[in-house]
């Protein structure tokens, strides 16, 4: 037979050919730790009913929370340095603030502003910028589309233009528009990927004149997009050519990994609810969840929970060490924990029945949430085809 | 002393072992029964039996130095059965005597154990079991049919649960013995299997007279130490995890490389999709090792097995369409008798065939969502028509 199959001596010597060792896929105590300062916080302050409310308001960021978490909590500087006034801490961390972020669907630019635009910052050593970040009083946000793929330059949609006449020494002029950006709402500072010569990463203040925000309305309405206009906007560049395209690059892979944390989160969050209903709601004299065709989906649920957590734990690792399997790591994770959060979404409607499809109940926040986060950053099916790609599996 | 400690002076053992036992010149069967006698055999295991009481996570030390050694083994291969099951449910439940005259032969591999507890009329429902064990004076005899028994061929004893009691409910009337399979009235019969040969057999019990000293546990606490015994029935998790495409999905990914022409789109992304699932199963298993290592067993391990054997089907059907014409053949329907199943050294259609039994042995993949349902998420019990009921005056 002309099979391609590892004979048996080589199938052995691959199972006794010791793994590269795998880095700690648990909690620490101190993640543990500070997943509880942070759920102590959502839960006085993102209850259900709150977070529903406040995707009809006018403001659909929630500035309370997000400077309690990123001030009180520190969670804003997470990710930067000690000597640059942050905490010093890794993605490890970051993810675990995730993690609950997703638990609760709540509405706050973490992932923005602590994630994407810090890595950008820090990636370009933007020292000035990013003690306001670390401090918790500046709020940014990298001005990409947020279906953006890692791995990938965003095209940018904003020209360079010349400074206009009497602007200080450095200021650059940038017009162009940029669509659906992430936790843009609620930034103070834009980072600005802009095309010229070379291609750049451009500081842009929230209220520049001739910036316009025009809010979206998204199919999640707990982390609501906005669309960019700049008409000849001031600006100050932050770094350019290959330094800029590193910098976007690294930001958006942290972010795709932080993102499969929040989508495990929300995915743990969903199914708890959701069983703490089928066992109370009856029908038939009996708990619902009771009923063998209802406690199989929830097995496979929890099985596909345990796995994303492997996934996103193991993302998370590799970036706080900068291993060399990060790539692989993050494409895993993200493709993984996107279908995971989907598959919860779903499964706490249809679980609840009738009530989970009302408006008053939180289940279709976490629907939109995870069928939104599964399509930014890019989908389970392009990290799979990074995969392809990475692991040397090359396409028909 | 610290675990670093430990395992040094382990080392040391083993060095000092190995001066005294050649592993070149020594006789095999001599040189496993010193290494129990020495304490070396397995070290979580009490002094006296083959073990010095220590942490379960050191064995790796001492089976490594064995190994660099080239020492002859235990031929653990052929006593899965008997090291994985028998063994743990002989230390918990067993007399001292038992456990004396049992676990060094057990070990050694001379006394292959087999499992008599599946009955035509007892698989999922294990409980239902017929097989009678009546008392007479000093003596019980014991008179039935088990069946899907692994090794009973090879074995010198077995596990065996019986109905003591038929006027008890089902769980009550049950007891639990370590049976000589070289006994008359045993008799063994193969079973062969959809793959065409017999790694199973029926065994069929006439009159068969077990001394009450080989009983385990007391009369009516059979049900107690099977649910023992069954704990350590899963997927047995190595002491290492195997490297990235070291399961099964590496004979498909090596398949792919190999063969550009049999590449399709469909294909490809059944590939992706199992790469990924299979990495990201991996990696829940390291994370359960380390959570085991830690001292804070996790749930997941109940759902290890069903990822498992979905897994394994999946990819022997993706494997048979890779193989294009290939796939049309099969290696040998002859009836031989098998030590075990073997997902490495074979071929790809005795895999698709072999991994089907993957979701029914060692529980069916319907009873362990049922398992994960009740035990890990809390979801109420079936409702249930037969625990109070005489086992005699069930119907079936």
């Amino acid at each position: 037979m002309s099979e391609a199959e590892l004979t048996e001596e080589e199938a052995e010597e691959a199972e006794a050919a010791a793994a590269p060792p795998l880095p700690d896929l648990t909690y620490t105590d101190q993640e543990t730790d500070l997943r509880s300062a942070v759920r102590s916080v959502l839960e006085e302050k993102a209850e259900a009913a709150a977070v529903l409310a406040r995707t009809e308001s006018p403001d659909t960021y929630d500035v309370g929370l997000w400077r309690t978490l990123a001030a009180e909590i520190g969670c804003a500087g997470l990710l930067i340095p000690e000597a640059q006034g942050g905490a010093g801490a890794s993605f490890r961390e970051a993810a675990v603030v995730c993690e609950e972020i997703g638990r609760w669907v709540a509405p706050v630019p973490f992932l923005g502003s602590a994630v994407i635009a810090t890595v950008a910052l820090l990636e370009l050593g933007a020292d000035e910028p990013l003690a306001g970040l670390a401090a918790g009083t500046t709020t940014a946000a990298l001005a990409v589309p947020f279906d953006s793929l890692p791995g990938a330059r965003p095209e940018p949609t904003v020209r360079l233009g010349g400074p206009a006449k009497g602007d200080p020494e450095g200021t650059y002029r940038l017009s162009g528009t940029v669509k659906g950006v992430a936790d843009a709402l609620l930034a103070d500072l834009l980072i600005v990927p802009a095309d010229g010569v070379p291609y750049g990463l451009y500081a842009v203040a929230a209220d520049a004149e001739g910036l316009t925000r025009t809010p979206v309305t998204s199919l999640d309405m707990t982390r609501q997009l906005a669309d960019l206009t700049l008409e000849n906007v001031p600006a100050r560049r932050l770094g350019g050519g290959r330094a800029a395209e590193t910098a976007v690059f690294a930001a958006l892979r942290a972010g795709a990994a932080m993102l499969a944390a929040e989508q495990l989160g929300l995915a743990d969050r969903a199914l708890e609810i959701t069983l703490a209903y089928v066992k109370q709601r009856y029908q038939f004299a009996r708990p619902v969840g009771s009923f063998q065709a209802l406690k199989h989906r929830f097995a496979d649920w929890w099985v596909a929970v345990t796995q994303a957590r492997a996934a996103s734990r193991y993302a998370a690792a590799c970036l706080a060490t900068g291993d060399p399997d990060a790539d692989v790591a993050v494409a895993l994770a993200k493709s993984v924990c996107s279908d995971t959060a989907v598959l919860a979404g779903q499964e706490m409607i249809q679980l609840h029945g009738g009530i989970g499809f009302t408006w008053e109940h939180p289940a279709h926040l976490y629907l939109k949430r995870a069928k939104s986060s599964a399509l930014a950053l890019g989908t389970a099916d392009r990290h799979r085809a990074a995969l392809a790609k990475l692991a040397d599996l090359p396409p028909a | 002393m610290s675990s670093a400690d430990l395992a040094e002076g382990l080392r040391e053992q083993v060095r000092e072992f190995l001066a005294q036992h050649d592993p070149a010149t020594t006789e095999r069967l001599e040189f496993v029964r010193a290494r129990f006698d020495a304490g070396l055999a397995w070290v979580h295991y009490p002094a006296g039996l083959g073990g010095q009481g220590l942490p379960r996570t050191l064995q790796k030390v001492v089976d490594a130095e064995f190994a660099a050694a080239n020492s002859p083994t235990n031929r653990p291969e052929r006593n899965g059965i008997g090291l994985g099951m028998a063994a743990p449910t002989i230390l918990a439940f067993a007399s001292d005597e038992q456990k004396q005259r049992w676990l060094r032969p057990l070990w050694t591999g001379e006394d292959v154990w087999c499992q008599l507890f599946s009955e035509p009329g007892a698989g999922s429902d294990l409980a239902n079991l017929a097989t009678r064990a009546v008392r007479d004076g000093e003596n019980w005899i014991v008179s039935g049919q088990k069946v899907w028994t692994s090794s009973a061929h090879i074995a010198r004893r077995a596990m065996l649960v019986t109905r003591t009691d038929p006027d008890l409910p089902k769980h009550k009337g049950l007891t639990y013995f370590g049976v000589d399979m070289t006994t008359p009235g045993v008799e063994v019969r193969p079973l062969r299997q959809a793959t065409g040969e017999a790694e199973f057999n029926e065994v069929f019990l006439t009159d068969v007279v077990i001394p009450d000293t080989d009983r385990i546990g007391e009369v009516g606490q059979g049900w107690q130490v099977a649910t023992g015994t069954l704990m350590n029935e899963r997927v047995a998790l190595g002491a290492f995890s195997l490297p990235r495409e070291g399961g099964m999905i590496g004979f498909s990914a090596k398949t792919w490389r190999e063969h550009p022409e049999r590449r399709t789109p469909g294909l490809h992304d059944r590939l992706l999709r199992l790469w990924a699932a299979s990495e990201v199963s991996r990696l829940a298993g390291e994370r359960l090792r380390q959570q085991l290592a830690a001292g804070q067993p996790g749930p997941e391990g109940s759902g290890a097995k069903l990822v498992y054997a979905r897994l394994n089907q999946e990819i022997a059907d993706l494997q048979l369409e890779l193989l294009g014409g290939d796939g049309l053949r099969y290696s040998d329907w002859t009836m031989h008798r098998p030590d075990g199943a073997d997902f490495y050294g074979r071929d790809s259609g005795y895999r698709y065939l072999r991994s089907k039994g993957n979701s029914i042995e060692g529980g069916t993949s319907e009873i362990l969502r049922n398992i994960v349902a009740e035990r890990v998420l809390g979801l109420p019990p079936e409702i249930r028509l037969d625990k109070d009921k005489p086992w005699k005056d069930l119907p079936r």
